[in-house]
């Protein structure tokens, strides 16, 4: 066991754990808490995984706008759930039944694949993956067509939040 | 160093703990977080896949991940409309009863 090894299990079992407290918490408000630790987490992963520029995107554009929207959302939504009987479906047992079967199938699928057991190459010192990750998304080349149609994605749904979510009087 | 394996697997836990939120809450704001789950054990898939690819010059993974953040805050901002504007005329965020579309 070296120190990554470490890092990597203690960071994917809090993880984990939080995520598990975000799908079963009985106050939503408690269920957006928990995604922002699970959230923050993913980060740390990315970190790890020498991907500093994701890393920085989760915490600003995940934790800083996704999360602090559910909390607003939960907040115009509320009346109480706890009150109006169970959080679950009565199905609910069938999506465990899914999850957990989903989970062992890729768990399976990737036991019998040949790069399970890859190690990373050894990170070049003088490479700054961040202007490189800039050149690629700029450069025509590279992927600056998927960058903009992803750009005018987002302008479309946010235009369209604001039509189906404004109130007309 | 840490084999992909633990990278893979971890990511697969997630989306699974991501499909039961989806399919067995009630409210559809916690639909939406389990959703959230699923598309960040995604981009840690394609991050893994990034690092332990033959070059790590090559930038495809992390631009992939980009675009899916992108994709996932436009998810959200519209699912999160929808849920308030429902909300708005039937007073409920309880996915069984948004049934006005249903023939």
């Amino acid at each position: 066991m070296t120190g990554e090894q470490i890092t990597f299990l203690a960071v994917a079992l809090f993880t984990l754990g939080s995520g598990f407290m975000v799908v079963t918490s009985g106050n939503l408000v408690h269920a957006a808490l928990w995604l922002v630790s699970t959230l923050f987490g993913v980060a740390v992963t990315y970190a790890v995984l020498d991907a500093s520029f994701l890393a920085v995107v989760q915490v600003v554009v995940y934790i800083g706008a996704i999360a602090i929207l559910f909390i607003f959302a939960v907040m115009l939504t509320r009346k109480d759930m706890r009150d109006q009987g169970p959080q679950m479906n009565k199905n609910w047992w069938f999506g465990a039944l899914l999850a957990v079967l989903t989970f062992a199938g890729l768990f399976f699928l990737l036991q019998g694949w040949d790069g399970m057991s890859r190690t990373a190459a050894v990170y070049p010192s003088n490479f700054d993956a961040v202007s490189e990750l800039g050149n690629a998304l700029t450069s025509p080349a590279g992927y600056v067509l998927p960058f903009e149609v992803a750009s005018v994605l987002l302008v479309a749904a946010l235009v369209g939040a604001v039509y189906v979510a404004f109130n007309r009087k | 160093m840490v084999p992909l394996s633990w990278y893979l697997i971890f990511a697969a836990a997630l989306f699974s703990i991501g499909l039961f939120g989806v399919l067995s809450r009630r409210n559809a704001v916690a639909i939406l977080l389990g959703i959230e789950l699923m598309l960040n054990s995604v981009n840690i898939n394609l991050a893994a896949f990034w690092r332990y690819g033959k070059d790590v010059t090559v930038m495809t993974g992390q631009v992939f991940a980009i675009i899916v953040f992108a994709v996932a805050a436009a998810e959200v901002a519209v699912g999160l409309a929808l849920v308030i504007s429902v909300y708005r005329r039937r007073n409920t965020v309880v996915a069984d009863e948004i049934n006005m579309m249903k023939w």
